[in-house]
């Protein structure tokens, strides 16, 4: 492939880059990433993710745009409440740069699509909302042998870790399973700081560019956690995945998505 | 004495349920992590913390 002139002067700051430069950016510009949930995390990871030169991002979320969702839902605007988040997302991305190529997913994650979707990308970055959710994009990675990165955010608090299949653990390696409902403070509870989730979010999308280029050290069996009140981040080792993990392990249980969809029925807005 | 989160604690004897029973940890949303290996959920009953052991705790929140 060989880059226009346009295309030069956008990304010469990455051509500096030795991680990068030219050959970084061919690939950047070769791959596809897949984020799920077009919401706070998603607002930074999508843009970042543009910015950066990513070739083909999707963007799946089936939720409209609220006036709610604009103290943190940066890709999103004033203008645009009503709108799907996808078309919303894809006009913030065609005006960045429009070398993108845009794939929406107008539909809700489910255990009977997100193998077929998922499999259209490289990496995948989840950006959901509840644990549920998070708990089926891991599973669905595992089976699927697919690299992604997984955060969460909530108030001023946030973690993320990248899944790379037999190179650390999955999320059910460290949870266990999906959070009862009692454990989990429901949305109207909580509340979030949107520049807490524009931090992990652009985290996510580091990672996915890391991924992409071969470069520096994933957050595999490392978590990454920051408290954006006492301004606290570390990234704590565990490098090993659970050997009885049951998606994972040696002996799974969880074998296809079907014979686990209980357990990634919403049921509460888990924070 | 034992290093959680790197600070040493006097809690050498009490298994990981009850040292999480006395701290305000949510025990589904947290992945504890003892001299290196992750502590299954259904250990922290039987593991028993002992003098030297490195534990680390880390929270999840489910947001985004």
């Amino acid at each position: 492939m060989v880059l226009g002139q346009e295309q030069a002067q956008r990304y010469a700051r990455h051509f500096v880059l030795k991680e990068i430069g030219v050959s970084g950016q061919k690939k950047l510009l070769q791959s596809g990433v897949l984020v799920i949930g077009a919401g706070a995390l998603g607002s930074a990871a999508i843009i970042y993710l543009a910015a950066a030169g990513v070739g083909t991002i999707g963007i799946a979320d089936y939720d409209k745009v609220e006036i709610s969702n604009l103290q943190r839902q940066v890709i999103h605007k004033t203008g645009r409440t009503g709108m799907k988040k996808t078309v919303s997302a894809e006009l913030s991305v065609k005006e960045l740069n429009p070398d993108i190529n845009v794939r929406l997913h107008n539909e809700k994650i489910t255990p009977d699509n997100i193998t077929d979707i998922i499999a259209m990308y490289d990496f995948v970055i989840d950006c959901t909302d509840r644990f549920e959710t998070k708990f089926l994009i891991n599973d669905a990675c595992v089976l699927a042998k697919k690299p992604y990165s997984h955060a969460g955010v909530v108030r001023f608090e946030g973690q993320a870790i990248t899944y790379v299949p037999k190179k650390g653990p999955c999320l059910r390696c460290l949870l266990g399973s999906v959070p009862p409902p009692q454990e989990t403070m429901t949305c109207s509870q909580a509340g979030v700081l949107g520049a807490v989730t524009g931090i992990v979010g652009s985290v996510q999308a580091l990672e996915a560019v890391k991924y992409l280029i071969g470069a520096g050290d994933l957050l595999t069996g490392r978590v990454f956690t920051i408290d954006g009140l006492s301004m606290v981040s570390k990234v704590t080792a565990i490098p090993h995945s659970d050997p009885d993990c049951a998606v994972c392990g040696n002996a799974p249980s969880i074998l296809s998505l079907n014979n686990n969809r209980e357990e990634y029925e919403v049921k509460s807005c888990s924070f | 004495m034992v290093k959680i989160n790197g600070n040493e604690l006097d809690v050498s004897g009490k298994t990981i349920a009850q040292y999480l029973s006395e701290t305000n940890y949510s025990t589904a949303r947290i992945a504890v992590e003892r001299n290196g290996e992750i502590v299954p959920k259904s250990q922290y009953d039987a593991v028993v913390l002992e003098d030297s052991d490195t534990v680390e705790i880390v929270s999840f929140v489910g947001g985004g």
